[in-house]
């Protein structure tokens, strides 16, 4: 029997309910991000090409938080979907020269996404086949397949010499992109991280979402329960894939180019690491970590052009040995602090 | 597949399963009425945790069929067995550290409602899960912790944890291996006695060393001995049984349950 008390509620919600819906709720460091993040584009127009780079790099790490952080696979090739989802977008807005629905750069996300989501969702399959270890090595095959793909396909991909002609239209077939106005391209792809944000949050507070959490758990436990656990992952590296092409879109439509670098191996390394100091399975640790990545390797390579990688490795060594959850653990524990509540985001 | 399958809702045939040259379950035939309260027992290596992980399809058996309800799972995986009705609980807690109980169960009765996909609706939003989860949680005597972190909660606590994430889909057999391991003495007594109160026509399989628990719970009792079924029947019989004390029972404890003749007893229970 349930007592009356556990119905005390607004609006026919019981506390229960309640509990679950405080849980989702959207915290003032979220929204403060967000306005920051939009006001930077007023403020500081003249850094926009930098944070143009690291808003794409954040929807990258966003893609690979969903594949690694809630579905649990590591995967040492997810910049496959992003040089795929660059290519698509980029041939796409070539073939559209400037002018109609082809060239146009939401058409060019949309496309990119549609295409990275169907071959993430059949890679699915060959990833899921396996353990960790060998889930690594399909993801890395697979990406090192992509890349000798395009590097062969100089007819249709430029090879080595890159995608020339790429020419994005007006979005929505309004604002054109103006390489005087750098912070329109910013505001561009800040808004697709916005609502791609916004969908993923969505998602990962949904029923699926728990799901996710619990086979990232404890996958045992998950199948007792009647989760059909490949099923699902199925499903989030899909999501994970499509975000992925639409990050490697926004370069390409942003920097109207797209080379082979886009499908190079760094890529999918330097994402993993900026997941990792972000905060794996935080969705914000995605951004944060992007910020930070971008700023502190601008910083050091400024510093001292010759020994950046070293500072840069021995500070992502000290992050990973002594602060648990990255960037994200150690702001969630200041701002558990400052409310005197548990848990963050 | 005929003979008395349609009146069990679980059972095996021939069931044997090989690690390497160990045999670890032998040519089990084994059938189990609705509403059973059933108690698998054996000494240490009996191959009982072998057999539960065979039922409930963590292992696939090296040859041989398990039957749910009628129907040859043998090949099903866990979760479509989990979702026909086959729950259990394990012998070490399996649960999800990060969550609170209230989220454990929520989770739980979704994906029995089939509602476990749904992703664009947020958790916690289908009335008919979050009462549920409540009141399981309630019943079980988790209502105070249901919004702590389960990886934080006393170790009793998570026990009843468990039982109550395998008893929340309401399955039509629940395996039930031994829920009162590492649970101090004072609170065994609770255990048992949500065990004895769950729904009649549930099926009960208890796999237990603590013969109090045993022999108070069970009706019939099946022993496993070297993988194979060694005794069947009901419980004061087996308890009887002269073989079945020599291989395991440690006769004094057999007696000190049923007031058994005199005899040389060897020791405790196993």
């Amino acid at each position: 029997m349930i007592d009356t008390a556990v119905h005390a509620s607004h609006g026919g919600e019981s506390r229960a309910m309640a509990y679950f819906r405080e849980r989702a709720k959207w915290r003032w460091p979220e929204v403060a991000l967000w306005v920051a993040a939009f006001a930077l584009a007023f403020v500081l127009p003249r850094h926009a090409l930098l944070f143009n780079e690291i808003v794409i790099w954040a929807l990258f790490a966003l893609s690979l938080d969903i594949v690694l952080g809630y579905a649990g696979i590591v995967s040492l090739g997810h910049g496959a979907f992003f040089g795929l989802g660059a290519y698509v977008a980029g041939l796409l807005a070539k073939a559209g020269a400037g002018a109609g629905l082809l060239s146009d750069p939401t058409f060019g996300l949309l496309a990119s996404a549609i295409v990275c989501g169907i071959v993430g969702y059949i890679t699915s399959f060959l990833v899921l086949r396996g353990a960790d270890l060998t889930r690594l090595m399909v993801t890395l095959g697979v990406a090192l397949i992509f890349g000798e793909l395009a590097n062969r396909m100089a007819w249709l991909t430029g090879g080595a010499d890159g995608l020339q002609g790429v020419m994005p239209g007006k979005i929505l077939g309004v604002v054109e992109f103006n390489f005087m106005h750098p912070e329109y391209a910013y505001l561009y792809s800040l808004s697709v991280l916005f609502v791609l944000f916004i969908v993923a949050r969505k998602v990962i507070h949904s029923p699926f979402g728990v799901s996710l959490r619990a086979i990232k758990g404890n996958a045992l436990r998950a199948g007792a329960i009647g989760i059909n656990v490949n099923r699902r992952l199925n499903g989030a590296y899909t999501m994970g894939a499509a975000y992925a092409g639409v990050a490697g879109a926004l370069l390409a439509q942003t920097t109207a180019f797209v080379s082979l670098d886009v499908l190079d191996f760094h890529r999918s390394a330097d994402v993993m690491l900026i997941v990792i100091f972000g905060g794996v399975g935080t969705l914000y640790g995605a951004i944060v970590g992007a910020a930070a990545f971008k700023v502190l390797y601008d910083l050091l390579a400024a510093a001292t052009p010759q020994y950046w990688p070293f500072w840069l490795g021995l500070i992502l060594v000290l992050l990973v040995l002594f602060v648990r959850g990255g960037i994200m653990g150690l702001l969630t524990s200041v701002y558990a602090r400052l409310t005197g509540k548990g848990d963050a985001a | 597949m005929s003979e008395a399958r349609s009146d069990s809702v679980l059972a095996t045939r021939n069931l044997v399963r090989r690690f390497g040259g160990i045999v670890a379950t032998n040519d089990v035939t084994f059938s189990l009425p609705s509403g059973a309260r059933h108690a698998l027992i054996g000494p240490n290596g009996a191959g009982k945790t072998t057999f539960v992980n065979l039922l409930s399809g963590v292992l696939s058996p090296t040859s041989g069929q398990v039957f749910l309800g009628g129907q040859d799972v043998s090949a099903w995986p866990v979760y479509r067995r989990a979702r026909a009705g086959l729950s259990r609980t394990f012998q070490i807690n399996q649960l999800f550290a990060d969550f609170t109980p209230l989220e454990t169960i929520g989770l739980a009765l979704s994906e029995a409602h089939a509602e476990g996909a749904e992703f664009w609706r947020r958790a916690g939003t289908s009335r008919a899960v979050v009462d549920e989860a409540v009141a399981i949680l309630e019943q079980l005597d988790l209502g105070d912790v249901m919004e702590r972190r389960v990886g934080s909660l006393p170790y009793g606590k998570q026990r009843l944890l468990e039982i109550a994430i395998a008893v929340a889909p309401r399955p039509k057999v629940l395996l039930l291996d031994e829920p009162a391991a590492g649970v101090p003495e004072g609170e065994r007594e609770q255990i048992l006695e949500i065990i004895e109160a769950l729904p009649k026509e549930m099926a009960l399989v208890l796999i237990e060393h603590d013969m109090d628990l045993v022999f108070r719970f069970a009706k019939t009792i099946s022993v496993l001995v070297q993988g194979a079924l060694f005794v069947e029947g009901p419980a004061s019989e087996v308890a009887r049984d002269p073989r079945v004390r020599q291989v395991y029972l440690g006769e004094s404890e057999v007696e000190h349950h049923l007031g058994a003749p005199q005899g040389a007893g060897k020791g405790g229970a196993a």
